[in-house]
């Protein structure tokens, strides 16, 4: 699984839906994995299959089943994805599926880090933006937009492009591949000062 | 005299390893990782792959609570046939523990239980700490003062590798929530109303402090379920300030400071709760005396109404949340301006890290003692851990269930993520005291109403959405 994001140009799966939380995304059966593949089948399978199951039929109407958006790359969503449980489990699905970014006009906390922990991208931009993509797919679904971390834009369907705010440290560990457990094991002499200043207060808690 | 600042500001400060700086993120020092087996394998197969070890395995505490089983007659040999997968991840969560020298309470230890009851219950969790867990529901630690919030898979590997996370320092939110709480309305409705007014995003990058006269007056397993439910308002964290409430409550707990270590923390506790004349960057006020008791009606947890009030209006709802709204409305069956009371259920869930704790119990027993549950509805009651289970069943509470005709069961997370086989059918509608009304989070098709142990309890009488305060009157 790629952890790197630098720039791509493709089509966007709609989901004009309000609060998709992380059970949606990745119901909590799905969590008894011990790694982190197979998930990408559970992705959205409440919705995206009769009865929830991968094994079953198919609903023909939601947009992942769409023929039109089958090659969707990029998720477009609507306010607040991603609200709800910690499990990073949801990225992963995302990604398993083949998702290289999300775009909203906002997400919830734990879910923007854990995406950009796994090289899933979060475009956030404002209503109108999202408002006109909406309005862009549902013309055409062939609408491509590129997004282009390195410049911070997102090339818009009518020409012009946007900035969107992305973590700059979340952008360089993405550009250059930086490895963020090993960025904080190399602050090992710090955290050990900072065990030895503390060491009083901390053995009080081991009880 | 140094400038006036927040309680979370303060915990914040003392915590930083290495300060924010030219866009990279602060490292914050962890007091307390909590472990549990669902969103921990992953994190262990990392540090092996890459040869490490747990830095501090002395501040991790583990427990087994998601997947494990509340019937009494599944035992470790007939879960391995009935439920594999679970099985799996509760044995490589021993032998993970087993390797890093880490305290598991495992199956049949007294001291298991939901990881966000055991934690205060055992006095782990203390006034000023860092907390963090693979789990939302984090935030629920807060109520001692500690700054205490849910993360990812990759930074519970994080957590074991170097006890630290990268973090950007969140803002600050004060919800104040003033006056009496009237009879009948407590903690949960106290929560659902913050979310209702703020918007299930309405804290995304805050932490919420809970203020004002009704937290105050409210007990500390109270503060626990308002503290709780701060992520499903979009806060990763909620914190309340220690008080003799707090301290009443730890001082002689199994893993609290004890002599004159207690005399030492107490005094630092006492320095902790936030300034005069400290800013946060948002406020929001409630009125506590003019709060109902709140139900949900549709599939999150903002969406809450006054129990005696009415589902909106689609005019009522602006109109590009339309569509989501009556996306709701058609899972749950529900009609715009419907009222709620009076709605049949098919099952209560008195249960999970929200309200599973003994006061919660006691606040159901209080009401079903001498009653019956009504014909045909389901009614399980899971304690929040195997010490409240214990301290129910010595005082009476648990034939106060089993004698009105509800499921007595063993500790867990049980029906509130309905990982653990504890589901609703789907189309049922149950009246449940947990935190989350997703679409299929208590079982596929499965429909929820969030409420308080007390709303529970009386829906369980009628087997209808309850207003208690007819029970009571």
């Amino acid at each position: 699984m790629s952890k790197s994001f630098t720039r791509y140009t493709g089509t966007m799966a709609p989901l004009p839906i309000q609060n998709i939380d992380t059970d949606q995304i990745i119901p909590a059966s799905y969590l008894k994995v011990t790694d982190r593949s197979g998930l990408a089948s559970g992705l959205f399978s409440r919705w995206r299959y009769l009865d929830g199951d991968p094994e079953g039929e198919p609903i023909s109407d939601f947009v992942l089943n769409r023929a039109e958006h089958g090659e969707a790359r990029i998720l477009l969503a609507g306010d607040n994805f991603g609200c709800g449980s910690s499990r990073e489990h949801a990225p992963w699905a995302l990604v398993g599926y083949g998702f290289r970014a999300v775009i909203s006009t906002s997400f919830a906390d734990i879910f923007r880090s854990n995406a950009l922990k796994n090289g899933l991208l979060i475009v956030p931009v404002a209503e109108d933006v999202s408002a006109s993509l909406f309005d862009a797919v549902a013309a055409d679904p062939a609408t491509e937009v590129t997004i282009d971390l390195k410049a911070r834009t997102l090339s818009l369907p009518d020409g012009g492009e946007t900035n969107f705010e992305v973590d700059p440290f979340a952008r360089r560990c993405l550009l250059d591949g930086t490895d963020q457990l090993g960025y904080l094991l190399n602050q090992a002499p710090a955290i050990r000062a900072f065990e030895a200043a503390n060491a009083a207060r901390l053995d009080t808690r081991s009880g | 005299m140094s400038r006036a600042r927040t309680l979370f500001e303060k915990i914040w400060r003392r915590h930083l390893v290495t300060a924010e700086e030219r866009g990279l993120p602060a490292t914050l020092f962890i007091d307390l990782h909590l472990v549990h087996e669902v969103t921990s394998p992953q994190a262990f197969t990392e540090l092996a792959e890459r040869g490490l070890a747990v830095r501090r395995p002395d501040l991790t505490l583990a427990t087994m609570d998601h997947s494990t089983p509340t019937d009494p007659s599944i035992d470790t040999a007939r879960l391995r046939v009935l439920d594999p997968e679970g099985s799996a991840q509760l044995d490589q969560l021993e032998a993970n523990c087993e390797r890093y020298g880490i305290p598991l309470y495992a199956m049949g230890d007294e001291r298991r239980g939901i990881v966000h009851v055991i934690g205060p219950e055992l006095g782990a969790t203390q006034p000023g700490m860092t907390v963090v867990c693979g789990d939302s529901h984090t935030s629920t630690h807060g109520a001692v003062g500690a700054l205490a919030f849910g993360i990812g898979t990759s930074e519970v590997g994080h957590v074991l590798a170097t006890q630290c996370l990268l973090q950007h320092r969140p803002k600050t939110y004060e919800v104040r929530v003033d006056g009496r709480l009237q009879e009948g309305v407590v903690a949960k409705d106290i929560i659902l109303a913050v979310i209702a007014k703020l918007g299930i995003g309405g804290g995304t990058g805050h932490v919420f402090e809970y203020t004002g006269e009704a937290i105050r007056a409210l007990d500390m397993e109270g503060r626990m379920t308002v503290c709780n439910m701060s992520i499903e308002g979009g806060a990763r964290a909620g914190l309340i300030a220690p008080d003799d409430v707090t301290f009443d409550y730890l001082e002689g707990r199994p893993m609290a400071p004890s002599g004159e270590a207690w005399e030492a923390a107490l005094e630092d506790w006492r320095s902790l709760p936030t300034d005069g004349g400290a800013v946060y960057d948002r406020t929001a006020m409630v009125d506590g005396s003019s709060l109902e008791p709140m139900v949900t009606y549709g599939t999150n947890p903002g969406m809450a109404i006054p129990i005696a009030g009415a589902i909106p209006e689609d005019e009522a709802v602006e109109p590009e949340k339309r569509a989501s709204f009556r996306k709701a409305l058609d899972y749950m069956a529900l009609e715009p301006g419907q009222q709620l009371e009076g709605k049949p259920i098919d099952v209560v869930f008195v249960g999970s890290c929200t309200n599973s704790r003994y006061s919660d119990l006691a606040a159901a027993a209080g009401i079903l003692r001498g009653r019956k549950v009504a014909d045909g509805l389901r009614v399980l009651v899971v304690p929040g851990s195997d010490a409240v289970k214990r301290q129910a069943e010595r005082d009476g509470l648990a034939q106060v269930f089993v004698d009105a005709g509800a499921e007595w069961r063993e500790a867990g997370c049980s029906m509130c993520l309905a990982m653990n086989g504890d589901q609703l059918a789907p189309g049922q509608y149950a009246v449940s005291t947990s935190n989350r009304n997703f679409e299929g989070r208590q079982g596929a098709g499965g429909r929820t109403f969030l409420a308080s142990p007390l709303t529970a309890a009386a829906s369980a009488i009628t087997g209808r959405v309850t207003d208690v305060r007819e029970v009571l009157s």
